[in-house]
Formats: C-alpha cells, structure tokens, sequence
C-alpha cells in the first residue's frame, strides 16, 4: 500500500510550483478555501497536478482536476488514486 | 483630432534601473556594457553585453508570478508598474475596457523555454513546467500586464525586431485615436541564456569587441537587455483626470518594409522617414534632433547617414545614438529611444554618442559626440530598423501651449 499524500505535502508542492507568500501564507486552514481564493488559477492547479503525477505517481484526469475546487477536494481525490493504485 | 500624450514612463536599462537613473547615466555617459556575467560566455566568438545587473525579481514580482515568468516579463512588468505610478493613474479607478496594452517583443521568454528543454531532454515531458506554454511568448508581456492591471480594451502584441517597439508606440496612438482612453505600451526584451545567446550571434551582426555606431571602425553591435513601457493617453482625458505631467505627444508614426535583397529599389528607411514627418506636419527644418537606428554595421550605418543627409540635407540635423551605452535592446530599443527624446525635450538638452572616435566624412551626419548638446528641442525623429528589412519611424513633440 502506498504511503497516503498529507496536506504538508501538498502544501509544499504549491509552495515550490506555483509561489507562497513568505511564511506562513498556507499555514492556517486551507483546506476548505477555494483555489480561486487561494489565488490559484486553472494553469496552477495543472501545475500542481503534475507534481503529483511526477513524485506520487498519481495521474487525475483534466476534467477531474477542475472540478476540484479545493485543497481538500484535491488531496482527497489523489489519495483515492493512491489507494486505487494499492 | 485627438492627440496622443506620454504621460509616464518606465525603464530598465543596462545602465540605469528607473527612468531618472537611466537618464542621469545617458547624460554623463555611463555605459551598462561588460563581460558577460549570467553564464560563461567562454565558448562564444563574442562576450560582451549590456546586462541588467541591479534587478532583485523578487523586489519587483509578487511570488505567484515568479514560477511563471521569464526574466524579459519581470522586466516589463516593473517598467509598466513604474510608468503607471509615474503617470499617477490608479488602473482600478478606470474602466477595464477603456485601458490598452500594446507591446513589442522580439525574442519571447529565451532563458525560460532554455530551463524547460533542458528539463525535457533531461528528465522528461513530465517535469516541463505548464507555464511553458505561455512564458516563450511574444504576446505573454501584453497578457501579463493586461492581466495584473485589469486592462481588457483591445490589445495587441507586435513582433519586428528591433523595428517593434516603435511600431507599438505608433500602435499605441492608432488605439488612442479609436478612442480607448490609456494604452500601455513599448517593449522589452531579454536572451542574455546560452541558447539566446547562440541564437544571438548566428544573427552575424554582433561584435566581439565594442559597439560604435557610425565610426570607421564599427565591427556590429553589442546586445543588451531590457526597454522601456510608456503609458500614452488621450490629452483631453489625461488632463481631465488631473495627470502631473504631459512629457510630450507622439505627433508622427510610419512604417516601412526594404525591398528584397538584390533588388534595384533603394531602402525604405528614408520613406519612412518622409512618411512619418509628413503625418506629423511637419517640415525637415523643424526637426531639432534625430535618434538613429545606429546599425553599427558600416553598410548599414552608411545607409542610414545617406537617408539623413538626403531627407535633411548634408549635416542638416544634430543625430544621436545613446543606445551605444546599452547595446541593441531588439524590441526595447526604440521605446527607450522615445524616452530620451521625451527627456531631451524636458531638459533642452540633447545625449552624446559614445564610442565613436572618427565619423567618415562621406556619412555627411552631424553626429553629436563628447559632450551633450545643450538646446531647445521640440521635436525629435527616433528611428530603429530591424533585421529582414523592417523599418520604423516615430515624431516626438513638444506640447504646445
């Protein structure tokens, strides 16, 4: 079984792939807050699909990706990807 | 008619960052020419650029706009952040579609697509960035500005070598006239990487030691990076809004194309300088200062003093080339041509050439060289030609009362 994706790693990838603010700019819930008011656009969230894809292995189709509006939306769709994969 | 005004400017130059600094440094003859710093450039025939070399990206660029812009973009967006502020116009008190942006681009995001195809021949499709797909693009400094202003009237992205960034600011004035109320305009460019450099040379115009426009030993020019970006409003709707200064209208604009090589016609660039003198109506006579292209190619330079000498007479206008303190800037080089016009204008006094020790007598130029020339100017001729035969020519002009 795969090791499950953590909010800290996704946090990470959207530090390194598409910019934070200085520390602390993801720190607090994000999780529930849409990407849009996250100030992440859809080139973004393929940006960070990606990632996922490059170092989980975890491959979200295009039309799944932007229906997923949020962080949570997302982690919880690529963990399922993570289990499927076993 | 309505009247095209520059009301605020914005420069990144090899040899001043700001537009006071790049002024200051043109004056005292500054130049921002070195050894190339941002890769070795051991390999190569030539080694020698205008760098920017002061430019903190993350200063000027918010982090979500790093990981998707090259070096030319973050350039353009400073300078069209700093000619916004400089022009005192707040994009959000305006409407979205009553703003332009009209830019030039010679090169696209050079040392951004080299990072990507290093990845992809490297590691694989999978680790290019998805900002790839906009980042090369000659059109992405519009976007990019039109995108962080909220400036959505028509806008355009203009692709002539070093002949672009004129055509833009006379682009610019045509979008004025169809009535949008403020255009960002000019041009940046940047490919100072090694594929941007190798691409560079294989131009064969770039020379291994110095670049002296219009001297007996011209041997080509040396690159540089970075311009300018102007914004230009409608006068009556610049002074409605209050705008602390109105450096000067863009009076005349015409663009020519040469004709195929081995052909028995003569170079376009004297037409358009004829063309552009005459939508400004304006006489040869009262030109007091023309910014050359300045090939620094002794062909081309030739071409161009005979243009000037036929179109002025022999020596009939004080010519300047201050872009041989910053190498050839491609897209950029005529917009901060406009800038030192606009100066000259402001402060009466006219930019030396640097470099050059002897003019051949048969240019037949009054070439200004030592010292800046202290004089009234009230309208000024810049001119740039780009590569494959492009030729372009912008009037800039005092305001009158």
């Amino acid at each position: 079984m795969r090791k499950a994706i953590t909010t800290d790693d996704l946090r990470h990838i959207l530090a390194r792939c598409v910019g934070i603010e200085e520390d602390g700019e993801l720190e607090g819930e994000i999780l529930d807050q849409t990407f849009e008011a996250l100030g992440y656009d859809s080139l973004a969230l393929m940006e960070t699909a990606a990632v996922l894809q490059r170092e989980f292995g975890v491959v979200i189709p295009d039309d799944e990706l932007f229906n997923t509006d949020t962080p949570r939306a997302l982690l919880d769709r690529a963990n399922r990807a993570v289990a499927n994969a076993g | 008619m309505t009247t095209a005004v520059v009301t605020g400017l914005g420069v990144v130059a090899p040899n001043g960052l700001g537009t006071e600094d790049f002024w200051k440094a043109t004056l005292d003859g500054r130049d921002g020419i070195g050894q190339i710093t941002r890769f070795d450039p051991a390999p190569y025939a030539a080694k020698r650029a205008g760098e920017v070399l002061d430019f903190d990206s993350s200063e000027h660029i918010s982090v979500r706009l790093l990981p998707q812009t090259d070096i030319s973009t973050r350039f353009a967006l400073a300078a069209a952040d700093w000619a916004l502020v400089d022009a005192e116009v707040k994009p959000s008190a305006h409407i979205d579609y009553d703003m332009s942006v009209v830019t030039s681009n010679a090169f696209g995001g050079f040392e951004f697509t080299h990072r990507e195809l290093r990845k992809l021949w490297s590691k694989g499709p999978e680790h290019v960035s998805v900002y790839e797909s906009f980042a090369w693009f000659y059109a992405v400094n519009t976007g990019q500005i039109s995108i962080r202003h909220g400036m959505r009237g028509p806008s355009k992205a203009l692709v002539a070598e070093q002949a672009g960034g004129l055509d833009a600011i006379g682009h610019a004035r045509r979008t004025i006239r169809q009535g949008v109320g403020l255009v960002v305009t000019g041009g940046v460019d940047s490919a100072l990487d090694p594929w941007g450099w190798a691409a560079q040379l294989s131009g064969g115009r770039v020379s291994a030691t110095a670049y002296q426009p219009f001297d007996v030993n011209a041997s080509g020019y040396i690159p540089g990076e970075g311009g300018a970006i102007l914004v230009v409003e409608e006068l009556a709707a610049a002074r409605r809004r209050g705008t602390g200064q109105v450096y000067g209208a863009i009076t005349g604009y015409a663009s020519t194309f040469d004709p195929a090589p081995g052909s028995s016609r003569p170079p376009a660039l004297r037409r358009a300088i004829e063309l552009a003198l005459a939508d400004a109506g304006l006489t040869p006579t009262q030109v007091d200062v023309v910014f050359a292209d300045a090939a620094g190619d002794s062909a081309l330079d030739l071409q161009e003093a005979e243009a000037l000498s036929a179109v002025f007479g022999p020596s009939g206008v004080p010519v300047t080339a201050p872009k041989a303190l910053t190498g050839r800037l491609y897209s950029g080089g005529g917009p901060l041509d406009v800038v030192a016009a606009l100066l000259s204008i402001r402060d009466s006094v006219i930019p030396a050439t640097a470099n050059v020790d002897e003019v051949p007598a048969d240019y037949r130029i009054d070439l200004v060289r030592g010292e800046p020339r202290y004089q009234t100017v009230s309208h000024a001729l810049v001119l740039a030609r780009g590569k494959w035969g492009f030729n372009a020519a912008i009037v800039i002009s005092a305001l009158g009362d």
